[in-house]
């Protein structure tokens, strides 16, 4: 296993009306490859930004991101480097990723070409691109409009695809698709990964997906990673309460009346974050040192790391159980 | 007798290439206190059969069958009695809350116009009735909420106080689209929970459109699945989710994500895509996609058939015959 990618301490903030927030407040996280990591928390807790800092759309203002080896810099107008167009991202809407009025062929060749690919070459290796996401190879010559949501997500993926990548970060690639495509595409992803054995981060509000198709999970909560670890540690044994309580709100399909539990009150808005433990005005479970001390990320016995202090480094993780 | 009963309900709408049935030959019906879900993926019609039933349906659109609501024939109500329905008897709330909320007017302002207008009663009235529905809704603090416009609140604080809204003139029943859509799991968890309590307390009848059978499963009765317009099969929400039996339902349950083997990543999916509006393929619609398809489903319009007094699908193929023998009448 190979260490694809490493964050450390990375912070990003947004500039609103000349107050800064700070949507991503120092995130330490690595992908190896041929791994799916999915990256889960609510809506506004700094996944996207944190997706795009990796791929360096946007530029953090503290800590620091390698990719492969090398420092990932703030992607400028011109040419990407080289290297770093083996680290691709996927969005969640595929149409605004897409240009409307250029043939879906020209579109996935382009990264091609800049990389020195002959026009008549990429266009073929498009075609070869499009088959393998599952589309007819005579879709090169077509436009987006004429595709459904499911397929125009698998063509942003042909095109993430041209560049060869290592590692992909995909931002909720399969929220906006119908119940079959969903499945489909996230096979697709799946398939992917194992056939060139790349990296991925997954990203995506849907815990329920992203346990089926991870290898480890990140759980994030207002621009922190509050714990990591397997699939199999967060879902069935989860030591966080806030990774609990998202367990806990979903619902399931089984035809019991199970009903799913609340979490009540709001993310907090990251302009002014909680004092203590950024989860403490929500956590059912918190004691009077929460809301004064921040707890740090602490590696528990079975090698995940969670930031609690219900928790203890290097001890088994305590059971949490929420009322 | 139930609440509402849909008989043979047809919608045609008007597209780019025609006229096209986006709902067809649809029977239902909602039970008084009873919660019906209705699923099917994107453009199976579900918003459209919601919006027949208002009077609502987009320019140029037409409804035609039965829809009788405490035994009265609607669907040839004209516009000013629709105006009456809406609102008083039957309510509707969207995925996107702002629909019903307009972002500028104080939650008082809006609540309270919405009471006077209906219910014709007092300034003070409508204020103590507000006060009630927010807190009804759970909306912390009802006063300080009263004073603040929708756009100051969460998405889901918006939608209860949408639902606040909708309870305003005590209808009978609650359409509710894609209600928690675009809600976060944990936030979305707070209103099933209310509209559950709304059942309870209020003998609420509830109809809850979504494509999420998790959403389903812990809030609804009965459960209709649709596709390409039509019902493909219904049933008791427990035995639809445990015992489905239209391919169709298979398939889309065999898809949730709890349900794939669990030693593989792949998710088990139905190939193909759903039919567009206008492209809906002859016979069982589904027949382009279903594994169990015989030559006759490309011909022939399926007729229900009954499984059980209360469960019956639209399917003539029986591809898990043990169980069919042992169900059916
Ligand atoms: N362009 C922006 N300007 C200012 N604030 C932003 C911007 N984009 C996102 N934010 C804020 O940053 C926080 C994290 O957002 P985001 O990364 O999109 O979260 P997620 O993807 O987890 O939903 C939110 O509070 C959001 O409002
Ligand atoms: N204003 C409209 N004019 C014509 N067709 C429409 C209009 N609105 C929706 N449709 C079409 O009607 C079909 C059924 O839509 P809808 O009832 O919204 O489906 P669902 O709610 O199940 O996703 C879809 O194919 C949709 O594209
Ligand atoms: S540190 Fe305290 S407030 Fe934070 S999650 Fe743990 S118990 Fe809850
Ligand atoms: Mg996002
Ligand atoms: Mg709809």
């Amino acid at each position: 296993m190979k260490e694809i990618l490493n964050l450390k301490n990375v912070a990003v903030e947004y500039d609103r009306h000349g107050r800064k927030v700070r949507a991503v407040a120092g995130v330490d996280l690595t992908l190896n490859s041929g791994e799916i990591l999915g990256l889960v928390g609510e809506s506004g807790c700094g996944k996207s930004t944190l997706g795009k800092a990796i791929v360096g759309i946007l530029s953090p203002i503290t800590g620091e991101i390698v990719f492969d080896g090398q420092k990932v810099k703030k992607l400028t107008r011109g040419k990407r480097p080289e290297h770093f167009r083996n680290l691709q991202m996927v969005f969640q809407d595929p149409y605004g990723s897409l240009n409307p009025r250029r043939k879906i062929g020209m579109q996935i060749a382009d990264g091609l070409i800049v990389a020195g690919m002959s026009k008549k070459l990429a266009l073929l290796k498009a075609e070869d691109l499009l088959e393998k996401v599952g589309l007819p190879r005579n879709a090169v010559g077509r436009f987006p409009h004429q595709f459904s949501g499911g397929q125009r997500q698998r063509i942003s993926i042909a095109r993430a695809l041209a560049a060869s990548p290592t590692a992909i970060i995909a931002d909720e690639p399969i929220s906006a698709l119908d119940t079959s495509s969903q499945a489909q595409v996230a096979n697709l992803l799946v398939n992917l990964v194992d056939e060139f054995d790349m990296g991925m981060v997954f990203i995506s509000h849907d815990l329920s997906i992203v346990r089926r198709i991870s290898d480890r999970v990140a759980v994030m909560y207002l621009g922190k990673i509050v714990e990591v670890g397997t699939v199999d540690q967060i879902w069935n044994n989860p030591s966080h309460p806030y990774t609990r309580a998202l367990i806990s709100a979903i619902p399931h399909a089984d035809g019991t009346s199970f009903m799913p539990k609340d979490l009540p009150g709001d993310v907090p808005n990251p302009m002014s974050p909680p004092s203590g433990c950024r989860f403490h005005p929500r956590c059912p479970l918190a004691k009077a040192e929460c809301a004064s001390n921040e707890p740090e990320l602490r590696k528990l016995a079975d090698g995940r790391d969670v930031s609690c202090v219900l928790q203890t480094a290097g001890s088994q993780p305590v059971t949490i159980t929420l009322n | 007798m139930n609440l509402l009963t849909v008989e043979n309900l047809t919608v045609t709408l008007a597209t780019g290439s025609g006229d096209a049935q986006a709902v067809r030959n649809l029977s239902f019906s909602v039970g008084h206190g009873e919660i019906l879900g209705v699923a099917g993926e994107s453009g199976s019609g579900k918003t459209m059969t919601a919006l027949s039933m208002l009077g609502l349906l987009p320019y140029k659109g037409k409804a035609s069958g039965s829809i009788k609501f405490d035994g009265r024939e609607i669907l040839t109500s004209t516009k000013r009695e629709y105006r009456d329905i809406r609102g008083k008897e039957i309510a509707m709330i969207f995925q996107d809350p702002m629909t019903s909320l307009h972002p500028m007017l104080t939650v008082e302002v809006q609540l309270t116009e919405h009471l006077r207008h209906h219910r014709k009663v007092s300034k003070d009235a409508a204020r103590n009735s507000a006060l009630e529905l927010l807190a009804t809704v759970k909306i912390p603090e009802p006063a300080a909420a009263l004073k603040a416009h929708p756009s100051q609140f969460s998405g889901g604080m918006r939608q209860r106080i949408a639902i606040a809204m909708a309870l305003a003139c005590e209808p009978k029943l609650l359409i509710a689209d894609e209600p928690t859509t675009a809600l976060d799991v944990t936030v979305q968890a707070g209103i099933l929970k209310l509209l559950h309590q709304l059942r309870t307390d209020r003998n609420l009848s509830v109809m809850v459109i979504t494509h999420d059978l998790g959403v389903l499963s812990s809030l609804t009765d009965r459960i209709m699945i649709m596709y390409a317009g039509s019902e493909v099969e219904s049933g008791a929400t427990s035995d639809l989710l445990q015992n489905p039996r239209h391919p169709y339902t298979k398939g889309l349950i065999a898809a949730l994500p709890g349900n794939s083997e669990v030693n593989s990543k792949n998710l088990l999916s139905i190939d193909g895509m759903p039919p567009e509006l206008g492209n809906f393929p002859s016979g069982c619609a589904f027949h382009t996609r279903c594994k169990f398809a015989k030559a006759s489903c490309k011909e022939t319009v399926p007729e229900v058939l009954n499984l059980s007094s209360d469960h019956r699908i639209f399917c003539p193929v029986n591809p898990f015959s043990e169980l069919s023998n042992s169900g059916s009448k």
